[in-house]
């Protein structure tokens, strides 16, 4: 009986609906027999993991309070007050972190496969703004968590935006919602990562599935089978007519185990790691703080310290925009010809080489060793091997080696900064007037210490820097000097 | 079909044609008087209305000379519930009597918190490496220029700076 009444309003909702009608043939429409492998998931699981992000987001939006002055709080009340509030947390960080991760591959492949080629272009393109929607999503997202990373990283955004010429001022403004950073900024950001962006995430979303509806999927691309602007829609629509699979279930099966493992990875990451943040009270006058970015734009704070000053500008202002024209005209340039990637050398070396250039720079973004440790100075002491049987004079000089702040920027026995080199056997490298002159006058990259030190300190410094030589090599010494004895 | 449609439907072509120019001509009108002041919402913080201002950061005497600290003021353009985003620090240096250099806190290179060693009389960027000597200029690292430096003026005894907005490259304080 129960059964019979659930059909007869099945069929009742059909009846006036009409949905069912409508989409069996979009599910059960044909594709290339090939392309039902796990090759052809990563779009879909980037959908379920959008999906993820919007049903925590909307949880978390049910309790955050985006103002400036409880923002925080109530990001800690998620963390510690709310029931499971941490594990929305968590699985809304985590699965930011997957969906660019996985749309990057979902990108990879399809330009690897040539599915970007004729007549697709159009479904490139809005990829391509799909990506820069979620880019948008995921740092206006590290906004929203209202912590002295998001403060900062803000004055980093503003800093980039007002370097645009003539209308840099005007844009800081309008990005910060007024002069300087506060209660508006937040309001600001928050709109635009809970209604702009997602808006024009889901309708591009839309257009792009459309679009593999209506072009079909990429067929599985086979060396020496060019794209021919002529003839490739007829030769598909044979070949899906002579040799295709219902989308669902045969192709769809494997989409579906890979949103599922996509999306529970991303529920044990949450699980096992919990929630990022909120890192440190958002209050500019703390100003001991460090701030980072969050891992998916690790990669640009590197870039960002590592560029030459005097590229930086126009790197920072045309390279976005160089980059995505690229990207927009990639299926204009090379529309037709080869999809193989076994038969496109170039294409393959290109994407092997930003992805080289972007895991580099991820990877010096986690140790930034061009940012001084603040705190080397007074948290990484001078190893006692270098201080055992030293002169008065030479103990004198590692004091001042401390105190200066030298260790912020140098290290001792594996310890302190990176950003200038270590100095376990600077003596053999540099003569006493060497280190001399780089002290009191620095030069490559560091700074002149000449006003700041007593000609005592730096005698005793120089005193102290003579002994770290390995035991086996000696003292540098300059060629003009004598021979034989001390200098 | 009936032969006399034209004749038979009340409107004729001229009425149809005009009601159709009609509803574009109301629903464009509609379209500007909402767009209007959406776009000038969208862009009203565009008008700088007293973005700067002069800001009285306490008595000459709490400044030490010959040393730099770190002075907090409330940006004058705050609303409530900026909460501890209204508060903003800069750096006071006193070189001797009513002479004063007041530097922002951020670095000139993308805008990170420098910190001020008075050891090694030195300021120092986290993010980048930048790193400035005591009187503002650029000492290495990547920043252009040296530190942003805010207007200041003596005035009865307490040391007053023009501030209000974040300090970038474009306009720096």
């Amino acid at each position: 009986m129960p059964m019979r009444f659930a059909t007869a309003i099945a069929k009742w909702l059909e009846d006036r609906t009409g949905l069912g009608a409508a989409l069996t043939p979009i599910l059960g429409h044909t594709v290339p027999r090939r392309t039902a492998s796990f090759w052809y998931v990563f779009g879909s699981s980037t959908l379920a993991l959008f999906a993820l992000q919007v049903a925590t987001g909307v949880c978390l939006a049910l309790v955050y309070v985006p103002s400036a002055d409880q923002a925080y709080q109530s990001l800690v009340y998620l963390n510690h007050g709310a029931h499971l509030g941490w594990f929305l947390r968590a699985a809304h960080f985590w699965g930011s972190n997957a969906m660019v991760l996985v749309l990057v591959v979902h990108m990879l492949q399809v330009f690897l496969f040539g599915a970007y080629k004729y007549p697709r272009e159009l479904t490139w393109i809005c990829g391509v703004f799909l990506l820069l929607c979620t880019l948008g999503m995921a740092f206006t997202g590290q906004v929203l968590r209202w912590d002295q990373d998001a403060y900062w990283g803000l004055g980093i955004g503003a800093s980039i935006a007002s370097r645009a010429p003539g209308i840099g001022p005007g844009l800081v403004h309008v990005l910060l919602g007024g002069p300087i950073i506060g209660g508006r900024t937040l309001s600001r950001f928050f709109t635009v990562h809970v209604f702009l962006v997602p808006a024009l995430l889901m309708a591009l979303l839309g257009l792009h599935l459309w679009l593999v509806l209506r072009l079909g999927v990429n067929e599985w691309p086979m060396p020496g089978r060019l794209v021919d602007r002529e003839t490739y829609r007829k030769r598909y629509e044979e070949e899906v007519q002579r040799d295709g699979v219902p989308f669902f279930p045969l192709a769809a099966r494997k989409d579906m185990i890979a949103m599922a493992a996509v999306v529970l990875a991303v529920l044990v990451c949450a699980a096992l790691f919990g929630p990022h943040g909120p890192r440190g009270f958002p209050d500019p006058t703390v100003i001991d703080t460090a701030p980072r970015p969050d891992f998916f734009f690790l990669w640009l704070f590197a870039l960002f310290a590592l560029l030459p000053a005097w590229t930086e500008t126009f790197i920072l202002l045309v390279g976005p925009v160089v980059a995505i024209g690229f990207l927009v005209a990639l299926p204009f340039l090379s529309g037709a010809g080869e999809k193989s990637w076994l038969r496109r050398p170039g294409s393959v070396l290109a994407a092997l080489l930003i992805l080289l250039a972007i895991g580099t720079l991820t990877g010096l973004g986690t140790t930034s060793p061009w940012s001084p440790l603040m705190d080397g100075w007074s948290a990484t002491p001078v190893p006692p091997i270098y201080v055992k049987g030293r002169s008065a004079l030479e103990l004198r000089g590692a004091l001042v080696l401390q105190f200066k702040q030298c260790r912020n920027c140098h290290s001792l026995g594996g310890e302190g900064g990176l950003r200038g080199p270590a100095l376990d056997g600077v003596a053999s490298r540099l003569t006493r007037d060497q280190l001399i002159r780089q002290v009191l006058q620095g030069g490559g990259n560091m700074p002149a210490y000449g006003k700041n030190l007593s000609p005592a300190e730096v005698t005793a410094l120089v005193a102290f820097m003579q002994t770290l030589h390995p035991v086996d090599e000696p003292v540098a010494r300059t060629a003009a000097g004598p021979l034989l004895g001390p200098r | 079909m009936c032969p006399n449609y034209e004749f038979a439907t009340p409107a004729s072509p001229s009425r149809r044609s005009f009601l159709f120019r009609l509803a574009l001509a109301l629903n464009g009108l509609a379209l500007l008087l909402a767009g209007v002041p959406i776009l000038g919402y969208l862009l009203g913080p565009l008008s700088r209305r007293a973005a700067q201002t002069w800001i009285d950061l306490g008595p000459v005497a709490s400044f030490p000379e010959r040393e730099t600290r770190l002075a907090v003021y409330e940006n004058p353009y705050r609303v409530v519930w900026d909460g501890a985003t209204a508060k903003i620090a800069c750096w006071v240096r006193r070189l001797e009597g009513d002479r004063f250099q007041v530097f922002a806190v951020n670095c000139a290179h993308l805008g990170c918190p420098v910190r001020w060693f008075p050891q090694s009389r030195l300021f120092m960027c986290p993010c980048h490496g930048g790193v400035y000597y005591e009187d503002g200029s650029r000492a290495s690292g990547p920043p252009p220029r040296g530190l942003f430096e805010y207007e200041w003026a003596v005035r009865a005894g307490r040391l007053h700076v023009r501030g209000g907005q974040i300090p970038t490259l474009s306009e720096p304080v």
